[in-house]
């Protein structure tokens, strides 16, 4: 058991370190969740992508650096370190792209991957409906085969960054008549600009355009859009939600700059007594978030497939990310009502943790039932 | 990076487990806290041969330590059997008395298991575990380590299996400069790894009982409500676990105190769930689960509250400024 890092790992950290303390901007970008802030947002993706710093741990055809688990642990923790932007292509680099690199085909991720690597196209997932949240299977939104390919009608709704991305990516009920929910479900890539589809953004708690309702009328997708077999898509979309919840949604790094940041302007205030403990705690749990992950890569890298274990680590992190914005937040004071301060930005971005990805209701439930075999019951 | 226990470490979990379910520690426990030691130091020999102790031990006085990653996951084996005795105080103990001079005179009997060791912080104000029973009395004061000439009286535990006692004032002084920070350390680990072994415990002994234990015609770990309050404790127990292990690679006093705080937090949460859980059964102290609940809270207290721990761990990021 060790938790050492290779000379050529600290080189490659090294390397990030630079590149990152050359580029990173100075003042910090407008809110992605505006059309503006994700317009700079994009650029950086491409300035990122110039150097291959975009996609660190994909293969180098697409245009990351192959890295491996190990450094890309270490880029994101120079990464949120350096005070660099958040990552506008988070959907479609976290959970589409190791969809496509588990069951795309070569054509799809050589025609996919590299433009979402410069952040020329950015993707919004399409997974819920109205009357399909965390029941997902009962989702009614449909493909019908047609000439080439399938057409989409029915409406998804929280689709993250689609007031302002290109494409999207979600499950459509393709095979009426089989007898299971879950087997009917195909998993499709479409154009948010295609005839028949209507965006309509929806303001989240601060007001911001950060998700959208999708409305679909017979909306055209060919053939080489569908990924794996027609469905098949419950299956797929399984194995993306455990990638989501594993281990690249949320990285250490980004949370151990946030317990830092927090740390500083604790001693900044003057380091009061009533918020000690919680500072402290946020300190403990960015520590317990970092080896808990490095645990979980070394299991992976020893060849052990993630399993439930990823729901414990949503909770986790979903909610310490709330307890520390709400410690900045009750240290600022009235400083910190102001909407316009990041920490506000960030605290209105964390509330949203633990209801996407899986409720951590679900997750509770998944832990307790397969984690530890405890019996299913009505939900 | 393979931050994963290696197979041989597994093993070794694996056989103190097997022979600490053997020795049925719930009876034996029962005995320590009546004053009954015979059973509780036929075990400590067995811990001891089984090479536990000698991990805080050099390999120059009999031990093959320093070894505290395979002592965290012996102390986790201890914990999940709720072992009573002196157990993190003698590996203390071996720690404290690292200057040669007392090194060559005491670690070879600590490794062997010969001899208990209990340790009072704050001199003849202190407490001490099981200072009735251990053969080496230490107490530190102001004026450095102390080989205590005699114990108080047992004052009751909230655990009744911790017999707490004062040292008597005076003694040989050891050393005037005893290696505190780092004997705090090792304590703190230790304590961490038991604490997460109680803990761990307390989970299985309550899944255990929500599937079999029925109301309303079913078993009550179908209930959601039931399910949430076990999830969240394993949660904690889960993120507590790293910490343990990553502070026993760095030996850093923040990692220590971190793992101790999240630990014996992670510990305690799942005995309010295992007695909830239980419902009145849990409650009694005829129950065995109440071994563990007990220790539950006697180790969240003991080698640093958690508003010490949080005080290191504070300290440290300051220094590194």
């Amino acid at each position: 058991m060790d938790l050492d890092v290779t000379p050529q790992d600290e080189a490659f950290r090294a390397e990030a370190r630079a590149w990152l303390h050359a580029h990173v901007p100075a003042a910090p970008l407008p809110s992605l969740e505006t059309a503006e802030g994700f317009a700079a947002h994009r650029a950086w993706e491409a300035e990122l992508a110039a150097d291959r710093w975009s996609v660190v741990n994909w293969p180098t055809a697409y245009g990351g650096r192959d890295c491996g688990l190990v450094r890309w642990l270490l880029f994101e923790e120079e990464y949120y370190a350096a005070g660099a932007p958040g990552r506008v292509g988070q959907n479609g680099v976290s959970l589409l792209a190791p969809t496509l690199l588990d069951h795309g085909t070569e054509e799809q991720r050589a025609r996919v991957l590299p433009p979402m690597a410069r952040g020329e196209v950015v993707w919004a997932q399409a997974w819920s409906e109205p009357e399909a949240g965390s029941d997902l299977a009962s989702l009614t939104s449909r493909a019908v085969r047609t000439d080439g390919g399938w057409l989409l009608s029915g409406q998804k709704t929280w689709s993250s960054r689609a007031p302002f991305a290109d494409r999207a990516f979600g499950l459509f009920r393709s095979e009426p008549g089989t007898p299971k929910p879950h087997q009917e479900l195909t998993y499709v890539m479409f154009d948010l600009r295609a005839p028949g589809v209507t965006v309509r953004p929806i303001g989240r708690l601060d007001g911001k355009p950060a998700f959208a309702e999708l409305f679909l009328d017979e909306v055209f997708v060919p053939d080489e859009d569908v990924i794996g077999e027609p469905g098949q898509g419950w299956r797929i979309a399984m194995s993306t939600a455990a990638n989501e919840r594993g281990l690249t949604l949320r990285s250490p790094g980004r949370f151990l700059t946030s317990a830092d940041r927090l740390w500083e302007l604790w001693r900044e205030l003057g380091a009061p007594d009533a918020t000690r403990d919680r500072v402290a705690d946020a300190l403990i749990g960015a520590r317990a978030y970092q080896l808990f992950t490095y645990a979980a890569a070394s299991r992976f890298l020893a060849g052990t497939p993630l399993g439930p274990e990823s729901s414990l680590n949503k909770v986790f992190w979903s909610e310490y990310d709330i307890a520390l914005h709400e410690t900045a937040l009750d240290l600022l004071g009235e400083r910190g009502e102001s909407a316009d301060s990041e920490w506000a930005e960030g605290y209105v971005f964390a509330l949203a943790g633990p209801i996407y990805a899986g409720t951590n209701e679900i997750q509770r439930d998944l832990v307790a039932e397969r984690l530890l075999g405890l019996p299913k019951g009505r939900r | 990076m393979r931050f994963l226990l290696d197979a041989e470490q597994r093993a070794f979990a694996a056989s103190l487990d097997a022979m600490l379910t053997a020795a049925d520690t719930p009876a034996l426990i029962r005995r320590w806290s009546r004053g009954e030691h015979t059973g509780g130091r036929a075990l400590w020999s067995r811990i001891a041969d089984a090479g536990v102790f000698a991990l805080a031990v050099p390999e120059a006085y009999d031990g093959c330590g320093p070894r505290p990653v395979d002592l965290a996951v012996a102390f986790v084996e201890l914990g999940r059997h709720a072992v009573p005795g002196p157990l993190v105080e003698t590996v203390t103990a071996a720690v404290l008395l690292s200057e040669p001079a007392l090194a060559k005179r005491f670690l070879g009997s600590l490794a062997s298991g010969e001899t208990m060791a209990t340790v009072a912080l704050g001199g003849a104000d202190g407490t001490a575990l099981d200072g009735d029973t251990a053969a080496l009395l230490l107490s530190l004061g102001a004026d450095g380590l102390r080989l205590a000439p005699g114990h108080g009286p047992v004052r009751a535990s909230l655990d009744p299996a911790r017999r707490l006692t004062s040292l008597a004032p005076g003694g040989e002084l050891l050393t005037p400069g005893p290696p505190l920070a780092h004997a705090l350390t090792w304590a703190r680990l230790a304590t961490a790894a038991q604490a997460l072994g109680v803990g761990l415990a307390l989970l299985d002994r309550t899944v255990a009982y929500v599937r079999q234990r029925t109301q309303f015609g079913v078993p009550i770990g179908s209930f959601q409500a039931v399910k949430h309050r076990l999830a969240d404790a394993t949660i904690a127990l889960e993120f507590a676990r790293p910490l343990v292990f990553g502070a026993a690679l760095t030996m850093s006093p923040a990692d220590a105190a971190a793992a101790k705080v999240s630990a014996c937090g992670a510990a305690y949460a799942t005995a309010r769930t295992a007695l909830q859980l239980h419902g009145a059964i849990g409650y009694t102290a005829e129950y065995d689960l109440s071994l563990w609940l007990t220790k539950a809270r006697a180790l969240r207290t003991a080698w640093g509250t958690p508003d010490e721990c949080r005080a290191t761990v504070l300290g440290d990021r300051a220094r590194r400024r």
